[in-house]
């Protein structure tokens, strides 16, 4: 075979390119981009202890991210929609979890958490709640569009109103200020190993998360309705011509992704704080985490949101934290550029 | 009484107007073929059919009911199946989770549905758990008709299913149209390949600019030198 | 009609002179003009004379604000109207246009001033030097931001300018020596303020004595004639330039992007050049607000002033015509100000309900707005004014 042997200087470009783009490059870049920060934070005089706890803190934050993500990634697979709303979603779940704590008759904190039971109970209510109203919503806003056929951009502008609405609503109940589930409470760190020190109740989140995802994962694989709604995100033309129920699949998409987001929206008020653009601010790294993971693959936006977490709290060692939020904005922008169908994708 | 008829469609896209006016039935058990030059408006008499279309005038009965723009997730259950020419498979799923999907609506148990496509396409067999994405054009349309199979279906719609692929496949795909048909089925499928399909098919149609032009038996279009100078490009 | 009287109303003609001179469409332009002059002036004349002078000073601040908008969504239009560009960022190239302006026309704190007020530099420009290079640097910042992301899908491009604003608003959060943040910075030099004070020394007698009555207060009705002027300047210049062949292209770009590709014409050159074309006009708007609120900081670019409102506006009037986008904004900044008046109105029914909701009022006027979104959306997504659109025919028939 007759092997051309020109230098111009586009052929090596070329072949990095190429080669960075790969999935295994993409993979590379990434553990270069957590070399870089590791290494970046050791030069700057940052402890090991400090490098390591960021990095659990980090895991803790992407199981939360996590339920964001999956929701956004279900709702884009199916409905071929980019949810702006999504943000918000989780603040409003927030904030209804607000209204049943501080409605029920307060207990005692559950050792060693800081919440008591009235936490749980609203979980258990926010969840299907905040899923059903996440449906109600694209009934009332997306579903005339997508029987229009309407362009892209019809939907992210009625994202945008349920967005900015949902969240002028939690201005007008309760305030731009800031709050919390449990205002006065002890929330001890306990060592987890190696001088890592984690509060209890972030533990919990993170388990909680999973077990979430966990339900999520066997529903897509196990029942009738997650095969269906794998078709429908795969081809929903096909899916409708085997004879499913889109409706369906439709209802148990929201019903998921906004279950989860609620469930997401309150963990991470019970973790940081709530208010009312928690949710708003979120939407970056959420998206950051699908794209990362490839738009519309639930497993992807999995590991995504674990690798925004990570490299969001740990660059946070050496940079003002205010603009972590901006390396996940970065990394973002780079798998846009060099490889835009994420790790996962192999999609057109 | 035939299992399917259309009669006198008229139908389009938009404002665009594509069938001017076809008739066509299909009896129980029967392969019955349509023909016709690029652009007659064969692809849409199956859509039309299959519910994706709903027609401006005219009327399908399938049965003894009448399905004029019915839905396609109610003709399933009705026992009407239909393969399209492109994105027939889910690329996402394995093979065994395409015919999953076929086999949807129906509650309890499909493996004897199954095992009896893999009987048919021994094939998909051996590759039960691959991708359907990454599976050839002929393994792929194995797989698309398969999915189609799942529901016992009356009535098969295949829509040019040899489009693509090699002759010796061609040849395999309606070998497999003929297996199928004895067990029952009847099919009706749009082809380009219009000798092999009139070759094996009872009756045939042939459509032009959205109209019925000639139809009868299979063999007797085949041999109508009119037709073959027409429309079955010599 | 007292002095007073007629200089407001030589002002307040500006704008209604553009106003119809725009609107009617007869030549020559010159009889144009002065038609539209002559009957400008007779109506502000009547205006300043019928209407109290309160209310004349709210409508007249009405227009200026008004006018920013309408700028700003002019600019949005050459983004997402003629090339179908997904730009939520919007607020990003208000905020640099207007630090960037703010910096450029004023002088570096000295003496007690300087310890508290930090800012990168200060060149004491003029106005109109600060305008431009607002334009300029919002420019840049389009460039920088577009090469990597433009060519993008929709969704995705959404999603990376809704990014850089965010960044651009931390920013100017938290980089003190930039531009004072999260501090406001001060002094914006409001241009021919002398007029409403002491005189302007450069200009005839004439017009300074004609100006005289006028006293500091007045000044929002200087600033609304050198507000529309720009914003009329704009129009034309874009009225000119989509009817050219570029704009031509740019529109082709949009409709059917394969074409205009095997046409021969670089896709990605001209998205760019809408994009920072764009991005000029909203830092020359960001500029404009800066040299009226004379005192600016991060919040006044949050995504709900800076961005929401202004896609409102454009879906509101009708993308894809200028018009439509001046038009928007005026009837959504009208609605939105109008909102202000009914929610003070209702000021006593809301305490009754709860104590804290009367200061929320701000919050009760977003979700009007935010349901007005998802109506419009839903019942007039063409605007109020539509684009006649070229339906291309492209179909596979079986």
């Amino acid at each position: 075979m007759v092997q051309s042997t020109g230098s111009s200087s586009a052929r090596p470009m070329e072949r990095f390119r190429r080669a960075a783009a790969g999935r295994t490059g993409m993979l590379v870049a990434l553990a270069l981009v957590l070399a870089a920060i590791v290494v970046v934070a050791i030069v700057k005089g940052v402890p090991g202890t400090q490098l390591l706890s960021l990095f659990v803190r980090g895991v803790l934050l992407g199981g939360t991210l996590a339920l964001g993500a999956i929701g956004v990634t279900l709702v884009y697979a199916v409905l071929k929609m980019a949810n702006f709303a999504h943000g918000d979603t989780m603040t409003l779940g927030a904030y209804l979890g607000l209204v049943v704590v501080t409605l029920l008759p307060k207990g005692a904190p559950l050792a060693p958490f800081s919440f008591g039971y009235e936490f749980l109970v609203a979980l258990l209510l926010v969840i299907p709640a905040v899923g059903l109203i996440a449906f109600g919503l694209d009934q009332l806003a997306f579903r005339p569009l997508r029987a229009r056929r309407s362009q892209s951009i019809m939907f992210a502008m009625a994202a945008l109103g349920l967005a900015f609405g949902i969240r002028s609503l939690v201005y007008i109940f309760w305030g731009a200020d800031f709050t919390f589930f449990y205002t006065g409470r002890a929330r001890p760190a306990v060592e987890l190993f190696a001088g890592v020190r984690v509060r209890p109740d972030q533990l919990f989140i993170l388990g909680l998360a999973v077990v979430l995802i966990v339900g999520v994962y066997l529903l897509l694989e196990r029942t009738k309705i997650g095969k269906a709604m794998r078709a429908t995100a795969d081809n929903s033309d096909l899916a409708r011509i085997s004879g499913i129920d889109t409706k369906r699949v439709i209802l148990w998409t929201w019903l998921i992704g906004g279950g989860l987001a609620g469930a997401g929206g309150m963990l991470y008020g019970l973790d940081v704080q709530l208010r009312p653009e928690m949710g708003w601010w979120l939407l970056l790294p959420l998206f950051a985490a699908v794209i990362l993971g490839s738009i519309g693959n639930a497993y992807g936006a999995l590991a995504g949101a674990f690798v925004i977490g990570i490299v969001w709290q740990m660059s946070g060692a050496f940079i003002n934290p205010v603009y972590s939020q901006g390396i996940a904005f970065l990394v973002m922008i780079i798998v846009l550029i060099v490889r835009p169908e994420g790790l996962f994708g192999g999609r057109k | 009484m035939p299992l399917l008829t259309v009669e006198r469609a008229v139908a389009g896209y938009g404002e665009m107007q594509v069938l001017r006016g076809v008739t066509l039935s299909v009896g129980e058990g029967e392969i019955v073929s349509i023909v016709g030059p690029n652009g007659a408006g064969k692809s849409t008499v199956m859509k039309l059919i299959f519910g994706l279309l709903k027609p401006w005038e005219g009327s399908i009965t399938f049965d003894g009911r009448d399905v004029s723009g019915t839905a396609p997730e109610k003709l399933v259950r009705l026992g009407l199946s239909y393969v399209p020419q492109v994105d027939n498979v889910f690329p996402n799923l394995t093979v065994e989770e395409n015919l999953d999907m076929g086999g949807y609506i129906r509650n309890g148990s499909l493996a004897e549905q199954k095992e009896r496509v893999f009987e048919l396409f021994p094939r998909l067999a051996e590759r039960r758990k691959q991708r359907a994405g990454k599976m050839s054009g002929g393994e792929r349309q194995m797989v698309a008709m398969g999915r189609a199979l799942m529901l016992d279906p009356r009535l098969l719609m295949l829509d040019e299913p040899s489009a693509g692929l090699a002759p010796l496949l061609v040849d395999m795909i309606f070998d497999k149209i003929v297996e199928i048909n004895r067990t029952g089925v009847a099919v009706l499928m749009v082809e380009q390949n219009a000798k092999k399909s009139l070759a094996l098919a009872n009756r045939g149609y042939v459509l032009a600019t959205g109209q019925n032009q000639v139809d009868g038996q299979g063999r007797d279009l085949l041999e109508n030198p009119e037709v073959a100078r027409l429309y079955l490009g010599g | 009609m007292t002095a007073l009287h007629l200089a407001k109303a030589a002002l307040l003609a500006v704008p209604l002179w553009l106003l119809l001179s725009s609107v009617m469409r007869f030549k020559p332009s010159w009889l144009r003009h002065l038609a539209s002059l002559a009957v400008g002036f007779g109506a502000a004349a009547l205006i300043t004379l019928v209407m109290p002078t309160g209310l004349l000073s709210y409508v007249t601040t009405f227009i200026l604000m008004a006018c920013v908008y309408a700028v700003l969504s002019v600019g949005l239009n050459v983004q997402w109207g003629y090339t179908g560009l997904f730009n939520i960022g919007i607020a990003a190239f208000y905020a640099i246009g207007a630090f960037t302006s703010a910096l450029v026309t004023t002088k570096m704190p000295t003496g007690l001033n300087a310890s508290f007020t930090k800012q990168l530099f200060g060149l004491g420009m003029p106005f109109w030097v600060g305008v431009l290079a607002a334009g300029v640097v919002a420019g840049v910042l389009a460039w920088l931001v577009g090469k990597p992301t433009l060519k993008l899908r929709d969704d995705y491009l959404a999603i990376a300018t809704i990014g850089i604003a965010e960044l651009v608003r931390l920013f100017f959060q938290n980089e003190r020596w930039l531009a004072n943040g999260p501090q406001p910075l001060r002094g914006i030099p409001q241009p021919l303020s002398c007029l409403s004070g002491d005189g302007c020394g450069w200009l005839p007698g004439f017009v300074n004595s004609f100006f005289a009555p006028l006293a500091p207060r007045d000044y929002p009705y200087i600033y609304v004639a050198i507000v529309a002027l720009v914003l009329y300047l704009i129009y034309r210049v874009l009225e000119r330039a989509i009817r050219s062949p570029w704009g031509r292209v740019l529109r082709a770009v949009r409709e059917e992007e394969a074409s205009a590709a095997m046409n021969g014409k670089d896709v990605a050159a001209f998205r760019m050049q809408a994009f920072v074309v764009g991005a000029v006009i909203m830092g020359i708007g960001g500029a404009l607000y800066a040299h009226y609120i004379v005192s600016i900081d991060y919040s006044h670019f949050d995504p709900l002033n800076g961005t929401f409102l202004v896609w409102v506006m454009l879906m509101l009037g009708g993308s894809g015509n200028n018009r439509g986008a001046i038009l928007g904004a005026f009837v959504v900044y009208a609605i939105w100000s109008g909102t202000s008046f009914v929610v003070d109105a209702l000021r006593p029914a809301l305490a009754a309900i709860s104590p804290d909701l009367p200061s929320r009022g701000p919050y009760l006027r977003l979700l009007f707005i935010s349901i007005l979104l998802v109506f419009i959306v839903l019942f007039k997504p063409k605007g109020i004014i539509p684009e006649e659109k070229v339906v291309s025919l492209d179909r596979d028939l079986g």
